[in-house]
This record gives C-alpha cells, structure tokens and sequence, in this order.
C-alpha cells in the first residue's frame, strides 16, 4: 500500500500553519508536539502508520470553519478524524496533513420525540446517542460493532452499518439532515426534519463520502421507538450450503428478522473455547434474532423454526429468557476478540448476493488452501454482508503481504459473483487499489467528478477512496 | 419522439445531442422538460429477480406495474409505495421504474420503510456527454465509494438519463388493518399521529383525512389483531377500513377543481403551516403530518403566502409554471450548479430542476 509522497512545502511550512491555527483556536485544541501528534498516527487499521503535520479538536462548526479557511489558504490537506475506528484506513493521515478531530463535539444539540429526530454534534458515540433517547423509550438503529467507541461523524463518513440493517436500514437511511463544512471553510445546512427537499440529494452523496466532501459537524438522525423485546433462536447445520439456503428460505417466507448472523466451523470453535457459549460442534450457525411482544416473538420464532426443520438442523435452541439470549449473542459478539487471541487477523467486509453464499464460501476455503492461511467466517447473512476473517502472524515477514493479496482475491470474488468490495466499513485506504475491480475508469471519473465540485483542490482526505493512478492528476494540480 | 432501443443506443443520441432532451418515462405528472422528445419505453423488461435476496433489477422504462405484479407473485411488493399521479392528474400514459426513481416518489409507507431512495441499490445512467456509468450494485449493503445512486433518485433527469435500476424489495404482509381516531383538526390529528408513531407497533401509515387520524399496521394476522388492540386502547378510536391507495394518491382532490400543493415539514410543524393556508384551501396530512396536502385556488402561489418555510413546498397540480424554487443560498446553489455542468456540459436535460 503505497501514499502519496508528503508535499515538502507544507513540511517546511510547519511552523507557519500550526501559528496560523492556534491564532483562531484556543491553545489545547491544537497538537504540534510529535511526542502528541503520534496519537493520531493511525486509526483501527493498525498496519499503517504516520504521524499527521499536526491535530487540532475544535469544539464548534465555527472552529471547524476556521481552522479549514486556515487549511484551505495554507494549501494543507486536512484528514477529519471522529473516534479513529475505521478498520479501512479512512482516518490514517499523511506527514503533511491537519488531522481535524471531533472527539470534542459532542453535544445533543435537539431531542424531539413528537418528531422522532435527535440533533447532535458528530464527535458524540453511536451508543450515546441512543443513551440519550433510551429512558423515553427510542433508540438510534444503526449499531456498527465498534458502536460504544464509534462517533456518528464516522458513521456518516462511512455509512455504517451492523448487525440490525437488515430490518432498520443504515446510516443514510437514518439520517435527516447536516450540518457541514466544505473545505473552503463556508457552513452549509442539508435537510433537517423535514422529508421532502427541493434540489439534489446531496445529503445522500455525502453521507458513505469518507470525509472528501466536507466536515460534517452536526447530524439530524433518525429515533425509533424501541421494541417491546428481542429473541433469538440458534441453529446449527453440518453443512455450511444448508445454511446458506435455510437464510434464503426464511426472507422468501415473509418474516423480516432483525439479524441473521452466520459463523463457520472455525469461528464457532474460537468463539466456544473464548467464551463458552455453549454453542454446538457443527459446520455453520445461524442467529436469527426477532422483535415484538412475546406472542408475536412466538409466532414469529414459530415460522422460522418450522422453515429451519426443512433443513435437518443439528442444534435449534430458541431463547426462553433473557439469560438465555445473552448465551446465544455472547460467543458472535465476542467473535472478532476471539480470533484476536488465536491470531493476528484482517477483517474483510465484501457484500455478495444472498444465493452466491455457498459457492463464495466453498471458494474461499480453496483460497485458504492456496494461501496456506487460515479463515473464520462471521456476517450478517440476511444481507449478504461478509467478514471473513483472515487469520496471519504480524510478526513473521511477508505474513500481512500474503494476507493481504488473499484479502484482495476475496473481494475480486466478491465482485466476480455480482457483490462489492466493502459493504459497511468503507474503502478508505483498505480497498482503495481494489476500485477499479469493481468500477471502470468512467465510473470512477463520475464520482471523482463530484468531489471535483465540493472540494476542488483536493485538500480533503485526498489519498483515499480512489486508486492513486487515477486521482493523481488531480491531486498533483493541487499541490 | 425518439425511441432508443437500448442503452447504447441512448449513449449514441445524447453523445451527438446538441439541443435539450426532454426525456421521459411514461410521462404520467406531465412535467418532462421542454427540447426533442424522448422515450425510455424501449428499454424495458425486469433483467433479474431473486427473491430470497429480496432484490430486483430493471430497466429504467419497465412499467412499474409489470414489476408490481411479478413481486405479488412471489408474495413480495415495492416497499415505498409510490403515487400513481394519474388519479390526481387525470392524465394517461404508464409510470415507469425510472421515473419513480427520478423523482423519488415514495407513499404513506416512507415514514416507516424509507422513500424511494432508500431502496434503491444500484443504477446504470447515461450523463450529458453519452457517457454509461454505473454506480452502486445489486446487494444491499455497499458503501463502495461515492453514493451516486442517491444523487440520481430525485434529481428528476438533471444529472443524466437512467438506464437501468436494481432495487431492494420486501416481503408483503400477511394482513393490515387500520383505525379511525376522530381527529377535529390539524393539531389534534398530529398529536394523533406522534402518539401512535412513538409507541413500539410499527405504524406504516399515519395520515388525517379531515375528520379521523389514520393509523395503519401491516404483519401476521395474530400481531395485527394484537397491535391493533394495543393502539385502540392507546389512542381511542375504532377500527377501520381505510383506502390507503386513495390516501397515497392524493385521490380525495381528484375530481375537485384547484391547484394541489404538497408541502414537507416536520410533523410539529404542521398544525402552524395549516393554520396560516389562505383561506377556503382544504388540506390533508400524511406521514404523520410530515406531508400537507393543499387544495387551493388556482394560481395560489403558496410558497409566497406562506413566507419562510422550514420545509419544501411544491405544487403538483395546476396550469402554468409552477413558482420557481426558492433559490438555494451558497454555496449549495454553486454545488448544485458545479455538478449539473459536471454531469450535463452540453445542458442537455433539465433547464432548472423545478417541476414544469
């Protein structure tokens, strides 16, 4: 993975832009101090590393304009950054950038229940904001599994996901309005309460645009009214193909459930000796997770597993309580700490259609034998969205590049079978030499085009996103 | 009238297009755009349908009913539930896939599923230059770069001329049933109306007819009898057969004469909005209040009369121009403008984005 060489004249600027930005923030907000700096060397994609130019944590949308106008002036690329959770690189910075946190910002600005919207600032968590809303009885439905760390800013960054989408939607179907700052420093407002919005949708655009477009400093998100329970039933199969058309049959059925997850035979057992779930020795286990009063939950439940019997399961264990919910969530939600502690692992989110789920599993485990590294499988199977985990030994040379070329045959499988490269973490600098797998330089100029409008000097995150062949002439005309 | 065949076809016309197109799916609000007509009826036909992936993928022109009836097949519809305009419009012609999508056009159901938009997956467009550029995919989570299939539902043709559309579909439910809670007006219909959207029964329709708040919910049988308790003992009222098709379909203006407006806000909003309608206007609500539906005197510039809206205001109905769009204050106007020169250098598609 290679980035763009640091432009020298913003490094022996150094000086000049960090006074240009304690002129317009208070002097804690901004970090110049490499021994500080190193804080922000990276985000959770831990295997690329470089301390920014400098970072500032501004507490207001009018900070934020200041120190882009600064930025903007100064010719500084500037690198937003809300929790730094990103398992795609979306907040790693380079040598000559501002990196812009949020952390700060995070304020509820608005609850409204009679609208059902909360406004808040962006550096506030995913969690708390439903924390916010919950002793009304509403909760905020996307829910990454990075969701007590997370910050929306992120989350709108990247369109988050999780394990609920399947029946709530993700983030751009969540979120009503923002506040954001282009790079040039000039405050917009997009949507708001409201539905209906004359013009172009820029809001969706911006929202899964990995902080190119601008910085978006205040969200109106979408609150819900929270179910009156939530049951899961587990089923284990011997066979990883049985499963997969089990998931098929339930969603033709008519029964939207909240989540299906799915593990294989090797996260199972991870998850088992880790956290003693009780989970059953088999080849594949689905969690399929309900919601509504108890009645309706039986009922429900009913359906489902009368369509799992069709299917010769090994193990059906329908949650009875409370307790036992809590068992059959606990090994899946430990699932990536588990492997954690088997191995050093990269985590890959490709989406491929419901009814490729066999042939795209039985082709990994041949890849797997090829690259002679080992993989766990673990997603939300109702909508396709993988996560093979690749298992490899950081410590031994050349273990992360063959992960890597692994990780990348993976996604050109995925988009082979008619799926995408990333389906909730973003491209970021993860995906991003892997675009062109999946769109052709048309496709790309497109969207390119678009961040040609919000940001002409591509100043903002400049090196993600698009393979560097293809915005470099962009980016060189920046600098 | 030009007629492609298919999508390379279209690409070939726009590439040597040197004057505006007025593209157009089935033309049912009549608001194409002035220039050489042309027609999307050509490139038509449902290209994939997997229905335990709940996803679909067709052919901008494709009438939306052929695809409505190849999803009942399978137990399964277009969850957003789009307006047919031809009830209030009184005007012929066939809705399309690709026109719905353009103008993301989304029914009572969008307060509880999404509009348009939200269910759409991927797109295939032809830009200004004739130019084929795809964007998004058929799986239904995908954040692979920019979302353009967003910036394509409702920007109504101005950023190219769509060819193809795939989308996520959702089971139909087993049953539904409606309640009537007597409703004197706005305020009291919007309190209605939050009440029953705040509690945890999954409301999907929420409208006021002028006399009854209009509650609907959908699923299996026993928890629709089970719900529909639970909301009559919240909120009064009495069960109901209620014509949510007429409800999305603005249907109760159909044979009265007067222009129609359509007017978002929030929902708390609406009682202040109706309150300030000229006089003799009628309204109805839907989405909880969320959307005003205005009957009024031809010609009523509603926008003017209502002054500062915190919302969009668009008349849907009526002769003549309709009142421009109040102008978008920078720097959005500049984006906007930036990206239509960006996606349509010729000026081929839309001369503004207003409806005509």
């Amino acid at each position: 993975m290679d980035m763009p060489i640091p432009d020298s004249t913003v490094l022996n600027r150094k000086a000049q832009v960090v006074a240009a930005l304690q002129k317009v923030l208070p002097p804690d907000s901004v970090i110049s101090d490499p021994a500080e700096t190193r804080a922000y060397e990276c985000d959770a994609l831990t295997a690329y590393r470089c301390p920014p130019l400098a970072a500032v944590l501004p507490s207001t949308t009018e900070e934020v304009a200041a120190v882009l106008r600064v930025c903007f002036e100064l010719g500084v690329p500037v690198v937003p950054r809300g929790s730094g959770t990103s398992l795609a690189g979306g907040a790693l910075p380079t040598a000559d950038c501002v990196i812009l946190g949020v952390a700060r910002m995070n304020a509820v600005l608005e609850t409204n229940y009679a609208d059902r919207l909360i406004r808040v600032q962006t550096g506030r968590t995913n969690l708390s904001v439903t924390g916010a809303v919950e002793e009304e009885g509403f909760f905020y439905a996307p829910d990454p599994s990075s969701q007590l760390a997370c910050a929306i800013a992120g989350n709108i960054a990247m369109n988050s996901g999780g394990a609920h989408c399947l029946k709530y939607g993700v983030t751009t179907n969540n979120l009503l309005g923002v506040t954001m700052v282009t790079m040039a420093g000039e405050v917009v407002e997009i949507g708001g309460g409201h539905l209906d919005t004359g013009g172009l949708d820029l809001l969706g655009v911006i929202c899964g645009s990995e902080g190119q477009l601008g910085v978006v400093t205040e969200a109106t998100l979408r609150i819900l009214p929270k179910p009156e329970g939530a049951r899961p039933v587990l089923m284990g199969f011997d066979d990883v193909e049985v499963a997969g058309a089990c998931v098929s049959d339930i969603i033709k059925a008519g029964v939207l459930p909240v989540a299906i997850e799915f593990m294989d035979k090797l996260c199972i057992q991870t998850c088992e000796n880790f956290a003693k779930a009780g989970y059953p020795d088999c080849e594949a286990l689905l969690i399929v997770e309900v919601e509504g009063s108890d009645a309706e939950m039986t009922d429900q439940l009913a359906r489902i597993v009368e369509i799992a019997k069709r299917h010769n399961p090994v193990e059906l264990r329908e949650s009875a309580s409370a307790e036992e919910s809590a068992a059959i969530w606990l090994g899946r939600k430990s699932a990536f700490g588990a492997m954690g502690q088997i191995a050093d692992y990269m985590c890959l989110d490709g989406t491929i259609p419901v009814s490729e789920l066999p042939y795209v599993l039985r082709r990994i485990g041949e890849m797997s034998k090829e690259f002679g590294l080992a993989v766990g499988n673990v997603f939300h199977a109702g909508d396709g969205n993988m996560h093979p985990l690749i298992l490899f030994d950081a410590n031994k040379p050349g273990d992360l590049e063959l992960c890597e070329a692994f990780g990348a045959e993976i996604l050109k499988l995925c988009v082979e079978v008619g799926g995408c490269l990333t389906g909730e973490h973003g491209v970021g600098i993860e995906k991003r030499d892997l675009m062109d797998v999946q769109y052709d330089p048309a496709d790309l100029e497109a969207q390119m085009a678009v961040k040609d409008v919000f940001d002409p000097a591509w100043l903002l995150n400049p090196a993600k996103v698009f393979p560097l062949p293809a915005s470099a002439t962009r980016r060189m005309a920046a600098e | 009238m030009m007629e492609p065949r298919d999508e390379a076809d279209l690409a070939d016309i726009v590439a040597r297009a040197n004057g505006p197109l007025s593209v157009r799916g089935g033309n049912t609000r009549g608001m194409a755009a002035p220039g050489t007509a042309l027609s999307l009826a050509g490139l038509s036909g449902i290209t994939l349908y997997e229905p335990g992936a709940l996803t679909l993928v067709a052919r901008s022109g494709t009438p939306v009913a052929d695809i409505e009836a190849a999803l009942a097949a399978e137990g399964q519809r277009l969850a957003f539930e789009p307006m047919d305009h031809r009830t209030l419009l009184g005007t012929d012609g066939v809705p399309t896939i690709g026109g719905v999508l353009a103008a993301n056009i989304s029914g009572p159901r969008r307060i509880a599923v999404g509009a348009a938009r939200d269910f759409a997956l991927g797109v295939r467009f032809v830009d200004g230059t004739g130019q084929i550029v795809k964007n998004g995919g058929r799986v239904m989570k995908n954040v692979t770069g920019y979302d353009l299939v967003k910036l394509q539902c409702g920007a109504k043709g101005a950023l190219g001329v769509l060819t193809e559309v795939s989308l996520k579909v959702l089971p139909r439910p087993e049953t539904s049933a409606s309640l009537r809670v007597p409703a004197a007006d706005a305020a009291a219909a919007v309190d209605v109306l939050s009440r029953a959207l705040g509690t945890p029964y999954e409301v999907t329709g929420a409208a006021w007819d002028g006399a009854d708040a209009l509650v609907r919910i959908e699923g299996f049988e026993a928890s629709v009898a089970y719900r529909l308790d639970q909301l009559q003992a919240a909120l009064g009222g009495a069960p109901a057969a209620v014509d949510w098709d007429g409800v999305r379909n603005a249907a109760t203006f159909a044979d009265t004469p007067g222009d129609v407006w359509r007017i978002s806000v929030r929902p708390s909003a609406a009682p202040g909005v109706v309150a300030a309608l000229p006089a003799g206007a009628q309204c109805r609500l839907d989405w909880g209040g969320g959307l005003i539906w205005v009957l009024c005197a031809p010609g009523t510039d509603l926008r003017a009369a209502l002054g500062h809206l915190s919302g969009f205001a668009v008349r849907v109905r009526g002769a003549g121009p309709v009142p421009m769009d109040p102008p978008q204050p920078e720097p959005l106007a500049r984006i906007e403008a930036g990206l239509r020169e960006r996606f349509d250098p010729k000026g081929l598609f839309r001369p503004t984005l207003a409806e005509v």
